[in-house]
This record gives C-alpha cells, structure tokens and sequence, in this order.
C-alpha cells in the first residue's frame, strides 16, 4: 500500500503559559517547545502497521515552516521513505480549506492507496483537513477512526463516536483517514535512525511548484484570553497546609 | 430572507441533545434577523422525530428513508447538498459531534460554502458571519469571520448554549429521498457497543481523575493508593487510555462516560472541553494542577495549583489521619 501521512508541527500548549503576540493574531511561540501533532503521530504509526503488512511507500506532507523539517525527519526516521515540505512562508494567511488545498496540489503526482491525517490539530482544532482533502480529491473519507483493516482493496474502519459506540464501516480504497489518538502505540525513532534520518533529502516545494487558487474559508480577526466564569476558590500553603483544608472540605462534605 | 437550516442529529432511534441546543440558537439567529428556522430531519420511520422538533422551528422538512436510518455522511452529504441547493439558506448549522465533523467540512467543500468548525458562539451583523472558536488547548479563543459567499455552514460545540422548551408548530414538508442506497465506496455495516468492565465509574460517590499529568505508568499506583484511602474509584482522561494505562471504561468525557459523583478529584488533568464534558455535574470538583492557568480551574469548585507528587501523597495522609 502506499500512503501520504499529513503531519503538522505544532506548539506545545497543554502545559505551558500563553500569551497573545503584538499582532493580536498570533501567540508569543519563542518560549513553547514544539512537536508532531499528537493524533499525527497515531496518523504515522498507523501507516508504518499498514506498510509493515503490505510493502509500498510512505511520504511525509507537513506544510509548516522549515522547522518542520525537524518533525519531518522524525516522520523518516520512524519509518516514512520520502517527505515533503510545503512552504509555510510562501501562502500568507491558512486556515483548514486552504490547507487542505495546498497539500493536495502537493501530492498531486503521487501515488497512493490511502492517506492519513490525524483527526485534530492542537492549535488550531479545526478537525477539517482530512474530510476536506478527501472531498477536494473526490475520494471517500472516515474521521475519528479509531481502527482500519484492509483487505483487498476494501478497508473496515471503525469510528469512535460519543460514549465511546464504534461506528463499523467498510469503505473501497482510495480514501482518506482521520484517524483518532489510542488507535495504536505510536514507536520511538531509535537514535541510529534519527542520525540516517538527518542525511535525507526533504523535497522543499513553495509557490514556484504549486499555485492554489483556494481562497480562505474563514480569516482571523482576533485572539483574545477566554473568559472564565466563577473560577475555582485557590486553596494555598505549603502542599501540607492545602492537604489539611482539602481534607477537610472533603469531610464538611460527609465524604469521609 | 435570511434563513438557518440545523440538521436533527439522531442515533439508534433517538434524537440526541445537541440537537435541541442546535434548535435553540438556531431559532434565536434566525429571528434576530427576521428569518425563519428550519429542521432538517434525515432518518427512517421519522414520525415521531417530527413531533419532537415541530415546537422547535418554524419549519420541518422530512427525508423518510431507510438509507437515512443510520448515519453515513455519503449519503447525507448527498441528500443536504440537494435540501441545502433548493432551499438556500443563509446558514446551515450542524453539531459538531462525530457526525457532524465527518460530514460539514466535505459538504461545505462539494456546495462552495464558506464553513468552519467547532464553533462556541456565533454572531451575524451586515450579513456578516463571525464565530467564536477556541485555540491551542483551549488556552486562547478567537474571533473568526467566514469568507463571503452564497451561503454559509458551520459546525457548533455542545454546551454552547442550553437547550430550551419549544412553543412552536412548524409547518411540515415531506421530501422524496434524493438517495435511496449506500454507495459501495462508504457503507454503514454496524454499531460496536462499548465493553463493559467490572468497575462502573458512573456509580462511584468519590472519582478520582487522572491525566497525562502522572507523567508515567508507575506512577498510577500512587492514584490507586490515595482512591483507595478516599474510598474512591479510579477514572481518567482520554490519553491515559491511549497509552493503556486504564480500560476505555474509566475514560471521563465525550467520548468516554458522563459521571456524576459527589466529588471528583482532577490530577494533572487540563481540563480540555471534551473532559469537562464528562464531568462537569459532579457534586464538588477538586482540581490539582500546577499550570494555575490550566482550563480545569474554571470548571472545579476547589483548585490546588502544585505539583501533584507533592500533593497527592500529603492529601491522602490527611484523610487516612482524619479516619482514625
Ligand atoms: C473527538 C475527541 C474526543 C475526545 N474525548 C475525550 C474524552 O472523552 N475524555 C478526555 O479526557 N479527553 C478527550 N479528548 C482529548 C482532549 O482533547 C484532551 O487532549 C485530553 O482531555 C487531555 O488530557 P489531560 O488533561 O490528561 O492531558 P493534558 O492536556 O496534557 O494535561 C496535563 C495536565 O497535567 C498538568 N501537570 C503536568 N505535570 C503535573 C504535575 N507534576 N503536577 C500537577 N499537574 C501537572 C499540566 O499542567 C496539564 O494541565 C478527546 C479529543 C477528541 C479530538
Ligand atoms: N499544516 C499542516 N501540514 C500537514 N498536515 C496538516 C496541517 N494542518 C493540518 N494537517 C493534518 O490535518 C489534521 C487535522 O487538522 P485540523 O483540521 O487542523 O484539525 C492534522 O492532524 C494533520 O494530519
């Protein structure tokens, strides 16, 4: 099978402060680290099974900024064969439409038999770009997909909706796959293949190679902090002090 | 005129809530701008489905089908592109659940329709459609205008605005089914329920939640060992479940149980909507997290901002000194 894993470079946030920049679009990124996507790398690992099962191919797309390189490798050094990066510098302002469509313009000459996107971006959680590309190619989609078994050109892809009730469908091949976290154990890149992986050509393709008509479907105007209701009462002292008014709120409570 | 159409989200023969708060903003948009709601209702054997959303909008339109019985965003894609065509509405609102992710942004895409997704609030002034979404983690929000277009179509959070009582009678209008069969390249085969452990968390007085937080898999003994002193059961967030460190069945949130103890206790949980969704009617929300902006403390009644291995270990001594 070959397969295009689309694989986004983002900020850090769950544990770190977030601030607004000067624009007021964007947040301060100098001090957040930066990794894969979280389902995307359920999205990579999926590939690499699907690959180890069947043979083929395996090409990276991130559209990101040259440190998505970094992210890339790590895809190459897990066990993608080929990746490209599509320059984030040459397209102005994305939003998931648009995203969508410069990735397909970017895979345009490949092959494939699937392509895997994780079902969610962190930073900007538009759950869109999967089902769009899908749309866009005019082939099938699944989102959420939380398991995937091919067998002869078929694929039996299993959905998690709410409540955790799988959703079984049986789907024909091409298609695309949003695929949710959980739905494997994504593997750590050795060092020897992180250190094969810094030698390989990352083909870089900006807006010489590709032009997208695709307007923008949604433009940002602001960014702004959430605002919060009635926030929780901050109990505070040593970690023995806020243990003793815990206790006891718990006991005032009957639970004890 | 400036029309809404909200799709009517069902499964296994029930209309599910989101529906009803669908309705609810849908109506209130519409009639901001002295246009009219409309009910899209897909499904099979639809009687009293109709009845139901009926007192929500002022019209109804009906797709009785066996096709529709169960959801396949092929065949509602199909079916709403040609509703969405012949009625032309200003907006189109859809949940975004797991139906309505795997449905909006392909629709949108096939009609040409500016759409966004996981919107939490929507405002409409000179035509003009600008949403309120939520970024990185939920730690920013945004103020986000659609694109111009012909129409517009977007997905809506749960709990984005509370459901109300319906006083309307809408005016009915079946339609023929514009799809009668899957198509072979997407087909619906089964629901899977979920498996059923032994420890039923919705059951529990006492939770306590664990999250990514807890850092490692030896580290969970720690939360066992305090629950047990509280008397409490074990639950958790999606990511402890994806690393296999809990059965699905202690998953919290939307894709996991909805729990209503009389105290949960979140450890090095963030507090992402999806969580808060599972949890937020518990009785009394204590929240450990050292992150003193982590969403969770808008959520909880109490919060801790330390480090949980300090915490943790020091609470559960208190509580074992106060029982003896
Ligand atoms: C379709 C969909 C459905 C989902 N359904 C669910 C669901 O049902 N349930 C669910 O939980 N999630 C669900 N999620 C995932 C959700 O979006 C979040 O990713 C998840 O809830 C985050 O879990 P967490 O809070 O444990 O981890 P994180 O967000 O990574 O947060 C970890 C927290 O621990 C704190 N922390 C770290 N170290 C310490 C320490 N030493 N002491 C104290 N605090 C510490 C950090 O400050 C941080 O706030 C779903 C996602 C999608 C896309
Ligand atoms: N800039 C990007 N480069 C590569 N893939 C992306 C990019 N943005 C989104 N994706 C893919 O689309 C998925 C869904 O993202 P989103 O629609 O932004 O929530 C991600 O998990 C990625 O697999």
């Amino acid at each position: 099978m070959d397969l295009i894993v689309c694989i986004k470079r983002v900020p850090q946030t769950a544990e770190a402060e977030v601030k607004i920049d000067g624009s007021g679009k964007d947040i301060v990124k100098d001090r957040l680290t930066f990794d894969m996507n979280e389902a995307d790398s359920y999205a990579l690992e999926e590939a690499i099974l699907l690959k180890e099962k069947s043979g083929g191919n395996i090409t990276a797309v991130s559209l990101g900024s040259a440190e998505a390189e970094d992210t890339l490798r790590i895809a190459l050094a897990k066990g993608a064969d080929s990746a490209i990066r599509i320059k984030l510098e040459d397209f102005g302002e994305l939003d998931g439409f648009k995203t969508a469509a410069l990735i397909r313009e970017a895979i345009k000459d490949i092959k494939f038999d699937a392509i895997l996107t994780g079902c969610m971006s962190t930073d900007d959680s538009y759950y869109q770009v999967g089902p769009t590309l899908a749309e866009m190619l005019g082939i099938p989609h699944a989102t959420l997909v939380s398991k995937i078994e091919v067998a002869d050109q078929k694929a039996h892809v299993h959905r998690e909706l709410e409540g955790g009730l799988i959703e079984h469908l049986e789907m024909s091949l091409p298609a695309v796959f949003a695929v949710q976290t959980g739905i494997n154990e994504p593997r750590y890149a050795s060092l020897i293949a992180i250190r094969r992986a810094a030698g390989k050509e990352i083909k870089v393709i900006g807006k010489e190679e590709i032009s997208s008509e695709a307007k923008l479907n949604s433009t940002l105007e602001e960014l702004f902090i959430p605002p919060v209701g009635e926030r929780a009462e901050i109990l505070t002292g040593t970690p023995d002090e806020v243990s003793k008014r815990t206790a006891e709120i718990i006991k005032e409570k009957g639970l004890i | 005129m400036a029309n809404i159409l909200a799709l009517v989200e069902h499964r296994q023969g029930t209309i599910r809530d989101i529906t009803y708060e669908l309705l609810t903003y849908g109506r209130k948009l519409a009639e901001k701008m002295d246009g009219k709601l409309t009910g899209v209702i897909l499904g099979h054997n639809t009687g009293d489905f109709t009845e139901s959303v009926k007192k929500h909008a002022h019209r109804v339109v009906v797709a009785d089908h066996e096709v529709f019985k169960d959801f396949n965003a092929e065949t509602y894609q199909h079916a709403l592109a040609d509703i969405i065509q012949k009625e032309n509405p200003f907006l189109t609102l859809i949940g975004n659940t797991a139906f309505g992710i795997d449905l909006c942004p392909a629709l949108a895409t096939q009609l040409g329709v500016p759409f966004t997704t996981d919107c939490i609030g929507v405002e409409i002034a000179d035509k003009k459609v600008r949403v309120t979404r939520q970024l990185y983690d939920g730690k920013m929000d945004a103020h986000v205008y659609l694109s111009e277009g012909p129409s517009y179509m977007l997905t809506l959070r749960s709990g984005t605005c509370a459901a109300e009582e319906g006083n309307l009678t809408a005016d009915i209008q079946k339609i023929e089914a514009s799809i009668t069969s899957q198509p072979d390249y997407k087909k619906f085969v089964e629901y899977i329920e979920a498996a059923v452990g032994d420890v039923d968390i919705t059951k529990a007085d006492v939770l306590v939640g664990v999250g990514r937080g807890i850092k490692e898999q030896a580290n969970m003994s720690m939360i066992e060992d305090f629950a047990k002193a509280i008397g409490g059961v074990v639950a958790c967030s999606r990511p402890i479940v994806d690393a296999n460190w809990l059965p699905k069945d202690r998953q919290v949130g939307s894709s996991g149980k909805t729990v209503k103890p009389k105290l949960y206790i979140a450890v090095g949980i963030s507090g992402a909507f999806q969580h808060i969704a599972g949890m937020k009617n518990a009785d009394t929300i204590i929240a450990i997290n050292k992150d003193p902006n982590a969403p969770i403390f808008n959520e909880a009644d109490y919060g801790i901002v330390e480090d949980l291995f300090k915490v943790v270990p020091a609470l559960k001594n208190k509580i074992m000194e106060m029982k003896q």
